[in-house]
């Protein structure tokens, strides 16, 4: 009893202390970012143009190029480490992330038609947009068809097939592009980046992240229970197969719409889930808010990078890849104490 | 393997047969007669159609419906081949065999792979593989070379010394313009207007040509296509924009991001026709000729003497084979002023 009420007291204070580290230390994240750029900008005209003073250039430069393009990295990262974490939940699988039922493959698809086909970028991220709900829903509804008990395991495995066969589709279109014209525009969609982003293209990404996460803090509780398996679940008068739906529904619209957004950025939906759940433990009602924030904070480090080291924009499934993989690798070889 | 190669192929050719020393060093033997040739890709094709059209076997890709007017009649309706080389070749070597050309040749790099590749396919096949290189300063070599082996030398040197009278005419407005002096130049790609080809790229290599400074130069650290992010193109800030992408162009004068950029607050964005292709590079062939010309106005208005109207006339009949009426003629320099058909 005496135990119980220590732990009780003694997590929240530690848990909100760690809260407000990572919003303190994302906010300086931002400021950090608005200060560097090729546009040569002291933080004294930064600020100036924050406040609508100075020259009109300035004002362009920070109001709608770097500030679009923060916030963009912000929803991206958190969307993608939110979907990340719930997917990692739901299958009992800290290998998952969020493309595993397809939804890159499908966005990817989209997006490689609509340029194929010569669309407007709104028209491309659109296309992105509907190419990923439809092959998870596509991978959804053949699970659904398919009997067999372990429902988990049907899911991943009809995600990896639609996924390929999403891929394959992409790899015909690649081969009939433009090679002059189309393929290169493809080619960069794939690898990610936030170089063109415009405030225009964040405010529909907005909404449907946010109508996403809804759900997700709703059935933290579900989620966790889901953790454990569909015999424990139902022992705990939770219904596996809607809560499932749910969650796959909401992750997958999140991370459609910051793919339509951005391009196919994968690795941060893999990785900073580990690190969050090393910094709080797998419970999902402190796991979401904390993958969220470090995700967040990751990708705008990261974007940050990729428009500042080069003369050129590096694109960001690059560096994240690169940056993701040998961290994966050393959280892997030191065990994964943080799972379970 | 060379040796073995030549064996084979005096085997395989008993028809009277020359050597010729393409631009990567490779000697290759050809008929003396070369009536039937395949063109590895699509700059070859144009090479090819502009030097010799009676010797196509097909186009790497058919034209599309809007490039056909401007091509002409017997040729334009030839098949699709697919194309060998370039990123995704996909022509079916059966079905080259099928063809049965006299020659095959490739028009474009001639770095290693290439080599390689020409080797390859020439020992599989037995048809003589010619490479010849695609910078546009080798041009006029290029189609010396070209109508050499093709046998069509009076026409390539009518070609070469057309292309060479353009340069000449370039460097003489060129010629006391200091390098620091010359137009800054953005070539916008993809819908966005946020890839492009850094200096020393051959998507890019038209700028230098017409007397222009590559906005995107990091000294030759990187080169081909890369993503700009919209910051550095402020930074950059360009004199003068050249795409042929209709996407970015419909935008780019409404688009709040753009409008700080020297080049859109003086209207010197400019749209590049790409019918029947691209006018300053898609791909990366003869068709940049007449891009060049244009261009050259663009960048120099008081000092380039020339009727664009004219040129564009003459370079279509003189290179494509076609007497543009009225109407088409039209079309296309209302396209070069920003306003493409339909």
């Amino acid at each position: 009893m005496g135990r119980g009420t220590t732990a009780r007291v003694s997590a929240p204070p530690l848990a909100w202390s760690l809260t407000t580290g990572l919003v303190v230390g994302l906010v300086a994240l931002c400021f950090a970012a608005l200060m560097i750029g090729p546009y040569g900008l002291t933080p004294g005209e930064v600020l100036a143009a924050l406040l609508g003073r100075g020259e009109a250039q300035a004002q362009i430069v920070v109001w709608n190029i770097r500030l679009p393009r923060i916030g963009a990295a912000l929803l991206v990262g958190a969307a993608l480490a939110a979907a990340g974490a719930s997917y990692q939940a739901l299958f009992r699988n800290p290998l998952v992330s969020p493309d595993i039922l397809g939804v890159s493959a499908g966005a990817g698809l989209g997006a490689v038609a609509g340029i194929f086909l010569s669309l407007p970028v709104a028209a491309i991220q659109g296309a992105a947009f509907a190419g990923g709900m439809a092959a998870v829903g596509f991978v959804t509804l053949v699970a659904g068809l398919v009997r067999n008990t372990d429902r988990t395991l049907t899911l991943v495995l009809v995600g990896v097939v639609i996924g390929a066969l999403a891929g394959a589709a992409t790899s015909l279109l690649k081969v009939l592009a433009d090679p002059y014209d189309q393929l290169p525009a493809i080619t960069f969609w794939l690898l990610g980046s936030l170089a063109s982003v415009t405030s225009a293209d964040i405010l529909p990404a907005l909404p449907a992240v946010a109508l996403g996460l809804v759900p997700l803090v709703l059935l933290r509780w579900r989620i966790n229970v889901l953790s454990l398996g569909d015999e424990e679940a139902r022992a705990l008068g939770v219904e596996a197969g809607r809560t499932r739906f749910l969650v796959i529904a909401a992750a997958t619209l999140i991370t459609a719409s910051v793919t339509a957004l951005a391009g196919v950025v994968g690795w941060v939906g893999l990785v900073i889930p580990h690190i969050a759940r090393m910094l709080v433990g797998p419970g999902f009602g402190r796991l979401l808010p904390t993958s969220v924030l470090i995700g967040a904070g990751y990708l705008l480090v990261v974007d940050t990078a990729a428009r500042s080291i080069a003369a050129i924009e590096v694109p960001l499934g690059i560096l994240t890849a690169v940056i993701g993989a040998p961290f994966f690798v050393w959280l892997l070889a030191r065990g994964r104490r943080g799972w379970s | 393997m060379r040796l073995l190669l030549c064996l084979l192929l005096m085997i395989a050719a008993p028809v009277a047969a020359r050597e010729v020393t393409d631009s990567a060093g490779r000697v290759v033997e050809v008929p003396e007669q070369v009536e039937r040739v395949f063109a590895a890709g699509p700059p070859a094709a144009i090479l090819l159609y502009i030097l010799k059209p009676e010797a196509m076997t097909g186009w790497p890709r058919a034209p599309h419906e809007y490039e056909r007017p401007y091509l002409a009649e017997p040729w334009r309706d030839l098949p699709e081949t697919g194309r060998l080389t370039g990123r995704g070749g996909e022509a079916n070597l059966e079905r080259v065999l099928q063809i049965a050309p006299d020659l095959i040749f490739d028009f474009g790099s001639v770095r290693d792979t290439y080599v390689d590749l020409a080797d390859r396919t020439q020992a599989q096949t037995g048809i003589p593989y010619v490479l010849i290189d695609g910078r546009f300063e080798n041009t006029p070599a290029a189609l010396r070379l070209m109508g050499d082996i093709l046998g069509v030398p009076e026409r390539a040197e009518q070609l070469a010394s057309h292309v060479e009278q353009v340069f000449a005419r370039i460097d003489a407005i060129l010629d006391d313009m200091p390098e620091a002096e010359r137009p800054r130049v953005y070539l916008a790609r993809g819908p966005e207007g946020l890839e492009t080809g850094m200096k020393g790229s051959i998507n890019t290599e038209i700028i230098e040509r017409a007397g222009g400074r590559n906005v995107a130069d990091d000294g030759g650290a990187t080169r081909g296509l890369v993503r700009a992010s919209m910051e550095q193109v402020i930074v950059a800030n360009p004199e003068i924009i050249v795409t042929w992408d209709r996407n970015f162009f419909a935008s780019v004068f409404d688009d709040p991001l753009w409008q700080g950029i020297g080049a859109v607050q003086e209207g010197r964005v400019h749209l590049a026709p790409t019918a029947p292709f691209g006018w300053i590079d898609r791909p990366p062939s003869l068709n940049r000729i007449m891009g060049l010309i244009w261009m050259a106005g663009l960048l120099y208005p008081d000092r380039w003497q020339g009727d664009l109207r004219a040129e564009t006339r003459d370079f279509y009949e003189l290179y494509y084979h076609v007497r543009l009426d009225d109407p088409a003629l039209e079309r296309l320099l209302e396209w070069a002023e920003g306003r493409p058909p339909e």
